[in-house]
């Protein structure tokens, strides 16, 4: 869900490897990013509908990773994945890193880039 | 009681000067700083400016303190962060969402956050009863006990016009707590009371019988 830089890139690198890779995003000139050999779906529509994710195939999903710029609704997503449909991998960016923790508590793996890049930044400046 | 409300726009606005006027101590989470000047312009210094999404500012809004929390945004996913947020990390007593997009009730419910007001099925309801077209309009829910505060108009030869109430076949668990007549004051009906068309009723129904209560009262 959320076809930027980053969503279009996981999904173009999960698709060389030979997955299934469905990418959905609200808006069609997003999918633009992807190269132009994408074997995967790209789907428009919006992730938080319960529908829209049934007709993308989240069924039969075995993993679901949830990259728009937005951290209530990369949240919001990534439940509907996980409690209504089941799917066995969640994961998903929430910037706050305080909130990543508590995304974390509600069974989500919850990935904060602030952190991640302040760790990197500092272990480079001391190394 | 100290009430947290998310959200500063016309909803959260006139929320908050009711609560005011109820004496109850207000405090309005508002992540646009115009709207944030306009709140505090009418209603005084009770606006924080922030994310209400964000742990930090709800804990710099004092929200261990709060004993509800109410998420009245247009966005329902910042209305949900916020209400989970509360409930399961603050520990509020009361949380209450709006939700812009009526599919959400379901999945707010099982996300944890049960008690929602559905803006746009509330607007269509009311707008359905000014219409008269529709024979029934729900005008309240009392969720945790399943049922449904209705006003039902009886339709012109449904098969309830010229019945007393006592031999119309009602879903069991439904009453009709008032007849209205035209022209007449309400009445407390009793089972020989006969209903003629035209006549409103106000009355309890379980919601899963609301489509069976209804058949009773529409026009054939």
């Amino acid at each position: 869900m959320g076809c930027g830089r980053i969503g279009a890139e996981l999904a173009h690198l999960l698709d060389a490897e030979g997955h299934k890779v469905t990418v959905i995003d609200v808006d069609s000139a997003s999918f633009d990013e992807l190269p132009p050999d994408f074997g995967g779906m790209a789907f428009l529509g919006d992730a938080t509908d319960e529908e829209v994710l049934t007709k993308a195939g989240m069924e039969q999903a075995d993993a679901f990773v949830a990259v728009t710029r937005d951290d209530e609704r990369n949240a919001m997503a990534a439940q509907i994945a996980k409690q209504i449909f089941d799917v066995p991998r969640v994961l998903c960016r929430i910037y706050d890193p305080l909130r990543e923790d508590f995304y974390g508590g509600l069974g989500l793996e919850a990935i904060s880039p602030t952190r991640v890049f302040v760790r990197m930044l500092k272990e480079r400046l001391e190394g | 009681m100290y009430v947290i409300v998310v959200g500063g726009g016309e909803v959260g606005h006139y929320l908050c000067k009711q609560l005011l006027d109820e004496g109850h101590e207000v405090l309005v989470i508002e992540k646009d700083a115009g709207k944030c000047e306009h709140i505090e312009e009418g209603l005084g210094d009770i606006c924080l400016h922030g994310d209400a999404s964000e742990i930090a500012i709800l804990d710099k809004g004092g929200i261990t303190r709060a004993e509800m929390v109410i998420a009245v945004t247009g966005e329902d996913e910042d209305n949900l962060a916020a209400c989970q947020i509360a409930k399961e990390k603050f520990s509020v007593p009361r949380v209450i969402a709006r939700i812009n997009v009526p599919r959400n009730e379901k999945i707010f419910a099982k996300l944890g956050i049960e008690c929602v007001v559905d803006a746009v099925y509330l607007i269509s309801e009311h707008i359905k009863a000014e219409t008269m077209l529709f024979p029934l309009t729900r005008l309240f829910s009392i969720r945790d006990k399943g049922l449904e505060v209705v006003l039902v108009r009886v339709g012109k030869n449904s098969p309830a016009v010229g019945k007393p109430i006592g031999e119309l076949s009602l879903p069991l668990g439904s009453v009709i707590s008032s007849v209205i007549s035209h022209g007449e004051e309400s009445q407390i009906p009793t089972v020989d009371t006969v209903l003629r068309e035209g006549d409103q009723l106000i009355c309890l129904v379980p919601t899963e019988s609301i489509s069976l209560f209804q058949a009773i009262f529409r026009e054939s």
